[in-house]
């Protein structure tokens, strides 16, 4: 194959990782919602952990983008 | 071609460039960005406090609000002891808030779409973290690659492992904001470049390019919380970085 060819599809399975972060990020705020309305009182609150638990997961699905980058344009 | 989603993200010289000691220094389009940016902060910061009334009006409002978020935010996460690092926070999110902002309007440039500028703020906000612990702490502060409470079999590979995620910090803080910037506003131009290359089909296209239209409004909105939610994740996590530094035992 060639290796230009190869490339691109490295490129395009690492986007599969968006998937990983999807997930990740769809089970912190399915478990914030949950446990918020089990205790509208406390949500408030947890707001911002449940903002940081997501970007944090957020940002190992961004590491996915930095390897198709790095494939499509790393000579 | 014409659609080029990339093309927005150009860089290209207003003046210079001007050779010195060997370098390549030019002013900008993202330079000038910058420049406004801090313009717009300051004015607008300006302008909202020069009232100072006890009702406050819809301007002074905003800037109120602006103001308390991010002290609410360090206040929380850091106590007492953060108020030293409020004005360092407050600058960072104002700076990220208005560069993604201003990035929304046409053909203006996202100075936050680029891996440079993100990654130099992240760098620099671990590097803090790594001074002030230092500072604070001495050596005592590198307690905080070795967690109380682990066995002493697996300790060594749980401190290893705290150390990568440590130093990957910078790397995700800064790539977050950039790959967050750079592929909402690529999705955004394709999904522009859609409504256009339907529209040259005739007729038929020009109907079924509603709805790339309306995608790409809708992205737009997106776009605007994406943004500032952003800016608000960029500062926090400077904010529970920076509690490391300032208490070690957790």
């Amino acid at each position: 194959m060639d290796a230009n060819a190869a490339k691109l599809i490295g490129a395009g399975i690492a986007c599969l990782g968006m998937g990983g972060a999807g997930i990740g990020v769809g089970h912190i705020f399915g478990n914030y919602l949950a446990g918020a309305l089990r205790n509208p009182a406390a949500a408030g609150a947890q707001f911002t952990n449940a903002l940081i638990g997501a970007a944090l997961a957020e940002g190992l699905g961004i590491f996915s983008l930095v390897v198709a980058l790095l494939l499509l344009f790393v000579k | 071609m014409v659609n080029d989603p990339i093309h927005q993200f150009r860089i290209h010289n207003i003046f210079g460039p001007w050779n010195i000691f060997g370098y390549d220094i030019a002013f900008t389009n993202s330079n000038l960005f910058m420049g406004i940016i801090v313009l717009v902060i300051t004015a607008f910061l300006l302008l909202s406090a020069s009232k100072k009334s006890l009702v406050p009006g819809r301007l002074q409002s905003v800037g109120e609000m602006w103001y308390g978020m991010v002290h609410n935010m360090v206040d929380n996460v850091l106590g007492e002891e953060g108020a030293a690092f409020f004005p360092l926070v407050f600058s960072l999110f104002s700076f990220v808030l208005v560069a993604n902002m201003l990035g929304m309007f046409p053909y203006f440039f996202t100075v936050t779409s680029h891996v440079i500028v993100t990654a130099s703020l992240a760098l620099f906000v671990v590097g803090l973290v790594v001074v002030v612990g230092l500072w604070k702490h001495g050596l005592g502060w590198f307690k905080l690659f070795v967690p109380s409470g682990v066995p002493i079999v697996i300790l060594p590979f749980i401190s290893l492992i705290e150390v990568i995620s440590f130093l990957s910090r910078p790397i995700s803080l800064g790539l977050r904001l950039f790959g967050n910037m750079l592929a909402g506003h690529i999705v955004l131009k394709v999904f522009a470049g859609f409504v256009v290359s339907l529209v040259a089909l005739g007729l038929g296209g020009i109907i079924g390019s509603l709805a790339p239209l309306f995608m790409a409004v809708a992205l737009t909105a997106l776009e605007f919380l994406v943004a500032f939610l952003q800016a608000f994740v960029f500062a926090i996590l400077t904010c529970v970085y920076l509690n490391d530094a300032l208490h070690t035992h957790h």
